[in-house]
């Protein structure tokens, strides 16, 4: 149990979606695994493929046209898993709130585990996020309830 | 038994070498057993009963393959074996309804049929050499084969491009970055079945690098020496060259493949010819 728990923190593969955000977000996600950055020595993956995903980044505001995509996306991953929204759009929906396309956050069609906020979110606090991810995982994989 | 373990130790040195050469630090070298680790405790999702049966198969095989390569038998058994193996894998794909999945299976049989007949021509111009397709008997020559084949040792190259799934010729599966088939021949392994095939993939690594140590097989190490070199140029090429379509993975391969062995062939017969 224990040598599972750590190869789960140590291998988040990643898979990104983006729900109609204006591209800052995701750029700046990308930038994550440039060699300034580089992930990868945590062996953070970028995936495309959500059966083999552990962590599901989204980017944007949820709406209309594309909740189905996102929530079957979502249901496609296996167990364990985590969902980060990234930037101030996925978080609460910000400029496009109260707007009658979108629906808001990405909360509103999937539990989110961490918002990650900035307009666009800064790569070093999208890592930032993913290693609170891994702390929710890991309590998942000791067995703890999370909600 | 152990053939998942070396070539699971060869994909970390892969991915520290390859991180290395884009400047970045890289993953620890046991990351691919972390992978596999993980995947193993993925709740399982099959998207059809017999690609369990087949993941299996596939890591059989492989590994069955190995042992014949390890235990010195027939060179041919080893390279149908493998055959074997790699369909295994084909009817696994294309045992869904996902296009991805089925354009990666086609492209899969695309690429075997590439480097089939180059591994099949480089078995053949072993016999040539040692008048045996056994393994054992590349041992017993006195001279190391690498003297007698250095151009069959060449096309080797693009044989262990396809079959790592290295750029230019990763057209059936891609790696990591580039993903339009999403994750083309693997797209609906998930979980355990995907771990299985990531040990299948490792052991045919293993076995093929283990086939190119036999060109100097008197001494392990330098034979050792050989196989990371051809590693080594082959990581070098992956990280230097884009996605090449499937056509010109063919062309390239048998054109490559198929002029250096048989200029290998002749030279060894116009050799015999002056030496009687």
């Amino acid at each position: 149990m224990k040598t599972m728990t750590k190869a789960r923190l140590k291998s988040p593969w990643v898979m990104h979606f983006d729900c109609g955000s204006c591209n800052g977000c995701d750029i700046e996600i990308l930038a994550a695994l440039t060699p300034k950055f580089d992930v990868e020595r945590f062996g953070i993956v970028n995936i495309g493929d959500p059966k083999q995903a552990d962590v599901l980044l989204v980017t944007g505001p949820a709406n209309k046209r594309n909740q189905r995509v996102l929530k079957n996306l979502y249901d496609q991953m296996p167990q364990p898993k985590a969902v980060i929204a990234i930037g101030e759009c996925a978080c609460s929906g910000a400029i496009f709130h109260n707007c009658p396309n979108t629906l808001g956050g990405v909360d509103k069609v999937i539990p989110v585990d961490v918002y990650v906020p900035g307009c666009a979110a800064r790569p070093e606090s999208i890592v930032d996020g993913v290693v609170l991810a891994l702390q929710k995982l890991q309590k998942v994989s000791e067995g703890e309830k999370v909600d | 038994m152990l053939s998942p373990i070396i070539g699971g130790i060869l994909m970390g040195i892969d991915r520290k070498l390859t991180a290395r050469m884009q400047s970045r630090m890289g993953p620890p070298l046991m990351q691919p057993f972390y992978d596999a680790i993980k995947l193993w405790g993925k709740e399982p999702f099959i998207a059809s009963s017999l690609q369990p049966v087949l993941a299996f198969g596939y890591l059989g095989f492989s590994v069955a393959a190995f042992a014949l390569l390890a235990f010195g038998q027939d060179m041919l058994l080893m390279i149908f074996t493998m055959a074997i193996a790699d369909l295994c894998l084909i009817v696994a794909a294309f045992n869904s309804k996902s296009p991805y999945s089925n354009i990666g299976a086609r492209r899969e049989l695309i690429g075997m049929m590439s480097y089939e007949p180059v591994m099949l021509l480089a078995a053949i111009s072993i016999f040539f050499v040692t008048g045996s397709f056994m393994i054992d008997s590349i041992y017993v020559i006195n001279q190391p084969l690498l003297t007698f084949l250095p151009l069959t040792f060449l096309a080797l190259i693009p044989v262990l491009i396809i079959d790592m799934k290295k750029s230019p010729f990763d057209v059936s599966g891609s790696g990591h970055a580039h993903q339009e088939l999403v994750r083309g021949i693997y797209t609906e392994f998930s979980g355990y079945t995907l771990a299985l095939v990531e040990l299948g993939h490792w052991t045919k690594v293993a076995l093929l690098l283990g086939f190119a140590s036999l060109f100097w097989a008197q001494n392990l190490i330098i034979g050792t020496v050989l196989a990371f070199a051809l590693f080594f140029v082959v990581l070098v090429i992956d990280n230097s060259y884009p996605r090449l379509d499937w056509k010109t993975m063919i062309k390239t391969t048998w054109i490559v493949g198929f002029l250096l062995i048989i200029a290998n062939i002749a030279g060894l017969i116009a050799r015999m010819v002056i030496l009687s």
